[in-house]
């Protein structure tokens, strides 16, 4: 059962019988190689990460990805990202996708705080001026404005978490996925980055989230969609998926 | 905000790519530089300080004791105007291998246009060229060089060439070197024998005479597009001081080798972007 507020919205991402598999290498000396060859043995072995996984998210909603460990949650969010490509089946996106997919993925340690913000934006798809427009409004939201000249790697972890969160909320996408960085920073920092990501998702923009934090995202989210195994095994109101995830 | 059609994620065209990015490859590179020389008091002064000792090296070696220098008129000058273009295609080549994984941890979190990183690499190689081509420029000017027309067209054509193959061959290694990082190596390898490839430590006609009775050798030497490369180097630096005893030990067709090295750069930029296509789909599961 999908939520019926967006049934009729345009569908923006549109994952149709995806299938991702990975090969488990071992080491590749020439040595091993050669035997192999020989010996006629496969050095490799593969798993599937995900299997036949199908779903729509229309514009502005929210999904909660759920899943254990090992669900293939982040494989999906890196393949709707298009870091990664699909085994079979197919994925499309509508407009421009900006994801988190670890906080601060793209900054550079010896790059001082401003250099990042300027660096990530353009990474995350801004344009210099949107970038210059909104600059004040990004080092505002991460209030680490006495350091934003200093190089990142004398930063500490919590305020690297800020710059690079407000970075990507700054950056205007119509389609925002984040994996697993709403546990870090403190509590007052969560509550802001929250308030934040629901005036996102007021604003008509799709989300997409991966968080182990299960009572938090089954209320920012409408829709959770639970994986096991690489398969879905629940998709619904996001409170009632994450009840049947408990048991 | 449904204005736009639903596209396949991760999906570039390409070099093409790369011209709408701008921006970003200026930032790329930028922080590349400044990666580059972090902590380093002397900074960018270290592009002065390497092909200067590069440079002391071979003419002492080269000129004045194995005495090539005797059968070439202002060897300096023929020296170091080889040398700045075989450094140009190492630093531009051997970079733009290595790039993909240098940049690793952002390939494999965010998507953007993967080819960014081997150009961004090229640009980097061509702000560490331009301070040795001005001190090329001020060498050449004490012993007489004067500008010419051809001579600065022949210039600009060897330094396009070199780039055009840097990158090419760059893509070609650097998408192999995900899976197999032999290929830096090997790289390595081919950088090493560059240099002695190429009439830079000793003249072509050397080359000539020493292949006098096997004239598919000479051409096979020829066709390699930094040879090419090289000698519109010489052409535009060395020949104007040397005059005409320099002319002769040019080439007879410099215009037919700088148009073969042209297609051979441009058959393997095209061979480049090819395989680094057909890769690209699993860099961030390999890295």
């Amino acid at each position: 059962m999908a939520t019926p507020r967006t049934t009729t919205a345009p569908v923006n991402i549109e994952i149709a019988d995806v299938t991702k598999s990975f090969t488990l290498r071992h080491q590749r000396s020439l040595k091993e190689l050669l035997v192999a060859s020989v010996k006629g043995k496969d050095l490799s072995n593969s798993f599937n990460a995900l299997d036949g996984v199908s779903f729509d998210v229309h514009e502005g909603e929210t999904v909660a990805l759920l899943g254990f460990n090992g669900s293939g949650k982040s494989t999906l969010l890196k393949l709707i990202a298009g870091v990664m490509h699909t085994d079979g089946g197919s994925i499309r996106t509508r407009g421009r996708v900006a994801g988190l997919i670890e906080v601060g993925a793209g900054f550079h340690p010896d790059l001082t705080g401003r250099e990042n913000v300027y660096m990530n934006g353009a990474i995350l798809g801004m344009s210099e001026q949107a970038i210059e427009k909104r600059f004040d409004d990004i080092v505002a939201f991460s209030e680490i404005e006495k350091f934003i000249d200093t190089e990142v790697k004398f930063y500490s972890s919590g305020m690297f978490l800020r710059l690079a969160f407000s970075v990507a909320v700054h950056s205007d996408p119509e389609v925002f996925l984040i994996d697993e960085i709403l546990a870090v920073g403190d509590e007052p920092f969560q509550k802001k980055c929250l308030a934040r990501i629901r005036e996102l998702s007021a604003e008509g923009r799709t989300l997409v989230i991966v968080s182990h934090d299960l009572d938090m995202v089954a209320d920012l989210c409408d829709r959770g969609i639970l994986l096991e195994k690489g398969k879905i095994v629940a998709d619904g109101e996001s409170h009632d998926v994450v009840k049947r995830m408990r048991g | 905000m449904a204005q736009t059609e639903l596209s396949v994620p991760g999906r570039g065209r390409g070099l093409l790519d790369v011209l709408s990015q701008r921006y970003l490859l200026k930032l790329l590179v930028r922080k590349e530089l400044r990666v580059r020389y972090r902590g380093s008091v002397l900074g960018m002064a270290w592009s002065y300080v390497k092909p200067a000792t590069q440079f002391i090296v071979f003419y002492f070696a080269m000129g004045v004791f194995l005495k090539v220098g005797s059968d070439i008129d202002y060897f300096a000058v023929y020296l170091f105007s080889g040398i700045v273009v075989i450094n140009f295609f190492s630093e531009a080549f051997g970079n733009a291998t290595r790039t993909l994984i240098w940049n690793a941890q952002l390939i494999k979190k965010i998507y953007l246009p993967r080819e960014l990183f081997p150009v961004s690499a090229i640009y980097v190689s061509v702000v560490h060229f331009l301070p040795q081509l001005v001190v090329l420029l001020i060498g050449a000017l004490v012993v007489g060089w004067r500008p010419t027309l051809l001579g600065v067209l022949a210039a600009l054509l060897g330094f396009l060439l070199t780039a055009v193959l840097g990158l090419g061959l760059g893509m070609l290694f650097g998408s192999v070197n995900v899976y197999f990082r032999d290929a830096e190596n090997f790289v390595d390898l081919l950088l090493l024998v560059a240099t002695w490839a190429s009439p830079v430590l000793y003249s072509f006609a050397m080359v000539k005479d020493a292949f006098k009775h096997h004239e598919w050798l000479i051409t096979i030497y020829e066709l390699n597009p930094i040879t090419v490369a090289v000698q519109l180097f010489h052409y535009a630096f060395w020949v104007p001081v040397g005059g005409p005893r320099a002319m002769e030990q040019m080439p007879d067709s410099m215009v037919q080798t700088t148009a073969i090295g042209f297609v051979v750069a441009l058959v393997v930029l095209a061979l480049g972007q090819t395989v680094f296509r057909r890769l690209e789909g699993r860099f961030a599961q390999e890295l």
